[in-house]
């Protein structure tokens, strides 16, 4: 037990050159799948060891810290690496015969090692406690995306993927700068040690600087609504089970290591006192929601438009940050879960659109209720998550969020959210109206029958869904887990 | 608990009905309303099925005075429809009306804001269907419009909620009154759903837009659900009476010269829904029991004249007075049905109106409102001429359309004659509603004060009708004014009249023009700006957002090193 957070990075990364020895498509595939379970498991069994608030401390190779590098799980990313390797797990089953129509089965053995592979970034991302690792574990998951992401089934993926690798080399370079900044102002690259020397640095510009590159290194990882130019064409043209673990991940946990910096390394003092990061992150966020959702209204490709959301989506999770209140943390720990959740059901079902269709050109949806029930069902219950109706996880996030803000008096930002979750409520209700009763009209290529997708592929997507929905009935259970995360997080380390 | 609740035996019901076929999807759509009903008699007052969540409180199931007899009505007007609706084989139909009528009793129990928020916004998703399951372009237009409308109400109500429960700290309905500005959004949310004066155009817009079935269910729910929690949250508030005497007023104009007879009643809701107003406005025991009843037999009235209209319209295809007329030959039983609820809503005695619109009468002149007494006078004149008079008259009666449909089909005419012997013995023993409602009641409605009064304003009302047809000044003939200079009073009245009616038309008419116009250059705009290949949504190239990137640490260093 006491090896479990090595075992949390190690099994992925081991069993990824093993996926490409064994080469076989569908033996690859269950390796991979199997693996990625295994690593849900065990961040399960991790969560259930630090919800008491406890914090676990790892050190690699018995070098204690702060000479060596450590692990270090508490409440705060605990939760996170379960999202990330439960999402990665239930995609991983759906992606086996979504991936089939978009990659070369030669090269499916290098899909799925390049995805687990990414999952061992993504989650050492989260449970290192060492600065520089971060960013080895960023530059893993972003090498490894930018793969992934080059794998979709025309050229413009490949077009996407380069523009991805260009802003994220920006972004990854940004955070080493900041990084390098930071230990030469300290001397030091462990998280609990930087946190304690930074205060009486003796050269503040430095870490001054590194603060401002960090943050702007994060912010383009998170996809924050000016520095989000990559996302939409990385999530339109990668293979469509890419884009629904991506949407649920990558960018939840660059905004994981943001607030971890913002609030655990630095100090909320320092980041919102000093530097007046409020003023910042607000305005962001707030040109994040309701310009891209209004965006999203007028776009024709249902792929691009769950995109435009997830920008949207992310300016409410970097609201809730803003607040700096143990109530906005909560808000944002919570939408991250929620909106993971929501955006990878919504990605699947539009992959089992695709996967039948052959496009996801809205207007080519016309009464695909008939033709595909389960979709879009499926489609409509998580559309409804994101615009926030009661009962479902989207109403849970958006009621913590706003009253925090209420909390705080910050009305008009309040108000805002409320007129983007109207806007939200328009382009989700566009395509349910088309789906539910649009008549065919007579040029679409549609009036073929559409059989439902295969049981492999709707069977992860009504897992998830089924979970969005008992977690927007019974909300207080991950209330109480980001309640936890966000006291951690404002509580520093100890 | 929870699951034998009202709201969850239809909701539960209606997802079953999904998996039905639809010979036993109809009889699901009469048992429901009746489990419901046996629901509240068994579980009695008290506050049932109650669930924390999120650190807060929700009482889901909530029985008082109050709450009992809407849901009693809210039930019966279910089965009602449901026998109404038994010939429509369309499963969106059918799940919308179960999950709109569970919606709304939900919203009736609701002991807590959180709940009744919840509520509120189902009723509003799931009606919409109703009208979207006509499935027109112009019906999907004004279903979008109908839902805006609806949850802007739901968004107001949340804002509203937050904030009160910010200053209180508490969630429970109870009263609120207008202390804070959470209450006065609140109370903004209820006014929208009601159809306050301004805020009604939804209700003209989007129930004649209905299906045939889908208006009779729409027509029973949201208005009085918003009746309900004002009656709960805002009794005794003063500026209800006097919403409460315009609403009974202006649409009286309008009823008069609208053609589309489903519009007509959808005016003479709103009318009614002001009786309403004006009793939770004046806040005593009879005032508000004068609600409750009058909601009570207006629900039943105003279902028998939709389901009348709608009977015609079903079997000739429209429900315009100018193409309707003369019906009575063929379609006897439906006039007759017709005629009882006409009666029933001009409140003739021995009918269900007579003996709830005298409490709320009664009331506003027992404490005082002159004046709003005088008004509501006057609008029932107005609701005898354009409901009690003109739907009957210019369907079946009047100029003969040459139309020789069927008679209704069986459930629809055991549907209306069901409804019509309800407001018949409603108002024949009034005793059983008055046992219902929430304070005792102690009142006599046939004193021979009362009937002589009743019976000379809907006289003159008569007459002034049979009079303005007979000179053709009725709205609907007012191509020729035939004026003799001998009777001067008469020449004053009927002159003013019409400029009135076609100034405030026009007024409305020019308003709703300028905003649209507003609109639709600001949409111009945006969607300008936002099209996918509009400046906002344009994919950036690599240098654009490095550039992007640049300036924005730039900046970032400068602000903070400087």
């Amino acid at each position: 037990m006491d090896q479990l957070p090595a075992l949390q990075v190690m099994l992925p990364l081991v069993m990824a050159p093993l996926v490409v020895i064994v080469r076989h498509p569908k033996w690859s595939w269950a390796l991979a799948t199997i693996t990625s379970f295994l690593a849900c498991w065990v961040s399960w069994l991790l969560l259930q060891q630090v919800m008491d608030g406890s914090v676990i401390r790892y050190a690699i190779g018995g070098w204690e810290a702060p000479t060596g590098i450590e692990f270090y799980i508490d409440r705060a990313n605990a939760g996170v690496a379960l999202l990330v390797s439960g999402l990665s797990s239930l995609v991983l089953v759906y992606a086996y015969h979504s991936i089939q129509r978009t990659v070369d089965k030669s090269k499916h053995y290098l899909f799925y090692a390049g995805w687990l592979l990414c999952l061992t970034g993504l989650i050492g991302m989260v449970i290192t406690g060492d600065a520089f690792n971060v960013f080895v574990f960023l530059e893993i998951s972003s090498l490894s995306t930018y793969m992934l992401i080059a794998f979709g089934s025309d050229r413009r993926a490949l077009v996407a993927s380069y523009r991805y690798l260009v802003l994220g080399s920006v972004g990854a370079s940004f955070i080493l700068i900041g990084i390098g900044f930071l230990y030469a102002a300290t001397g030091t690259l462990n998280m609990v040690d930087l946190a304690v020397r930074i205060p009486d640095s003796e050269s503040p510009r430095a870490v001054l600087v590194a603060f401002s590159f960090l943050t702007v290194g994060l912010m383009i990882k998170a996809a924050v609504f000016p520095l989000h130019g990559w996302l939409l064409n990385a999530y339109h043209h990668a293979p469509i089970a890419v884009t629904a673990f991506l949407a649920g991940t990558a960018t939840k946990v660059s905004l994981y290591i943001l607030m971890r910096m913002f609030f655990s390394i630095f100090g909320d003092d320092y980041s919102f006192g000093l530097m007046l990061l409020n003023w910042v992150l607000l305005p962001a966020a707030i040109a994040s929601f309701l310009i891209m959702s209004l965006v999203a209204i007028y776009q024709t490709d249902l792929r691009r438009m769950l995109a435009y959301s997830s920008v949207a989506q992310i300016g409410y999770i970097l609201a809730g940050i803003s607040l700096a209140t143990q109530q906005g943390l909560t808000a944002a720990v919570v939408h991250m879960f929620n909106h993971g959740m929501v955006k990878a059901t919504l990605f699947m079902s539009v992959g089992c659109i695709l996967y039948r269709v052959g496009n996801t050109h809205i207007p080519s949806l016309d009464r695909l209720m008939s033709r595909m029930p389960f979709t879009v069902v499926a489609f409509i219950i998580a559309g409804l998550g994101l615009v926030g109706v009661p009962l479902t996880v989207g109403f849970v996030s958006k009621f913590t969020l706003i009253s925090a803000l209420l909390e705080q008096g910050w009305w008009p930002a309040a108000v805002m959210i409320l007129v983007s979750s109207v806007m939200a409520t328009a382009y989700i209700g566009r395509v349910i109206y088309l789906m539910l009763f649009r008549e065919a009209r007579g040029s679409t290529v549609t009036s073929h029958g559409y059989r439902e997708v295969p049981i492999l592929m709707l069977v992860p997507m009504y897992v998830l869904l089924a979970l969005g929905l008992y977690f927007g009935i019974f909300g207080s259970q991950t209330l109480s887990l980001a309640e936890g995360a966000a006291s951690t997080l404002l509580g520093g380390y100890q | 608990m929870m699951a034998f609740s009202p709201p969850f035996i239809f909701l539960l019901a209606s997802a079953i009905l999904a998996f039905l076929p639809q010979r036993l999807r109809a009889p699901l759509m009469l048992v429901t309303p009746v489990l419901a009903l046996i629901s509240i008699f068994s579980f009695g007052a008290g506050e049932h099925g109650v669930l924390p969540i999120l650190s807060f409180e929700l009482v889901i199931y909530r029985i008082d005075h109050l709450s009992f007899p809407f849901g009693i009505i809210f039930c019966i007007a279910a089965f009602l429809a449901g026998l109404y609706a038994w010939h429509v084989d369309d499963l969106v139909q059918q799940v919308a009306t179960l999950g709109y009528a569970g919606a709304a009793l939900g919203g009736v129990f609701a002991g807590d804001l959180i709940t009744l928020f919840i509520w509120w916004e189902a009723t509003a998703v799931t009606s919409v269907f109703l009208i979207f399951a006509r499935r027109t372009p112009g019906a999907m237009a004004t279903g979008m419009r109908y839902l805006i409308i609806q949850v802007l109400s739901g968004v107001l109500l949340l804002a509203g909620l937050l904030m009160h429960f910010h200053d209180t700290g508490s969630i429970a309905f109870e009263h609120l009154g207008l202390v804070s500005t959470g209450t006065w959004l609140i109370f903004l949310a209820f006014g929208i759903k009601c159809a306050f004066p301004l805020m009604h155009n939804w209700l003209q817009d989007a129930y004649p837009a209905a299906t045939i079935t889908g208006t009779v269910v729409l027509s029973a729910f949201t208005t009085k659900m918003a009746v309900y929690t004002l009656a709960r949250g805002y009794a005794g508030t003063e500026m209800l009476v006097y919403i409460g005497a315009v609403m009974t007023l202006f649409p009286i104009f309008f009823a008069e010269i609208e053609n589309d007879l489903r519009r007509v009643l959808a005016y003479s809701l709103n009318n009614q829904l002001g009786f309403m107003v004006v009793g939770v406005g004046i806040g005593t025991e009879l005032a508000l029991n004068g609600t409750v009843a009058h909601a009570f037999s207006h629900i039943l009235y105003k279902s028998l004249l939709f389901m009348s209209v709608g009977a015609v319209m079903y079997r000739t295809g429209t429900s315009k007075a100018s193409e309707l007329g003369g019906l009575y030959r063929t379609m006897p039983i439906t006039m007759v049905c017709c005629v009882i609820g006409a009666m029933a809503i001009s409140a003739f005695p021995l009918f269900s109106g007579f003996i709830s619109k005298s409490l709320i009468l009664d009331a506003a002149s027992k404490n005082s409102y002159y004046l709003v007494w005088f008004a509501l006078v006057v609008a029932s004149a107005g609701v005898l001429s354009h409901s009690g008079i003109k739907i009957p008259f210019f369907t079946f009666f009047a100029h003969d359309s040459g139309k020789r449909p069927a008679e209704a089909p069986m459930h629809m005419r055991i549907a209306m004659i069901i409804t019509a012997f309800l407001c018949v013995f409603i108002g024949v023993f009034p005793k059983t509603l008055y046992s219902i409602l929430p304070f005792t009641v102690d009142y006599e409605p046939y004193t021979v004060s009362h009937v002589l009064a009743q019976m000379q304003l809907l006289c003159f009302a008569l007459l002034a009708f049979v009079y303005l047809m007979k000179v053709g000044l009725h709205p609907h003939e007012l191509r020729r004014v035939n004026m003799d200079s001998d009777w001067v009073y008469r020449k004053g009245i009927p002159s003013i009249m019409p400029g009135i009616v076609s100034a405030v038309v026009a007024l409305n008419q020019w308003v709703r023009e300028w905003a649209l116009k507003r609109l639709g250059r600001l949409r111009l705009t945006v969607s300008r700006y936002a099209s996918p290949d509009g400046p906002l949504a344009d994919a950036w190239g690599v240098t654009a957002m490095v550039a992007a990137v640049m300036v924005l640490i730039l900046a970032i260093l400068i602000f903070n090193l400087l």
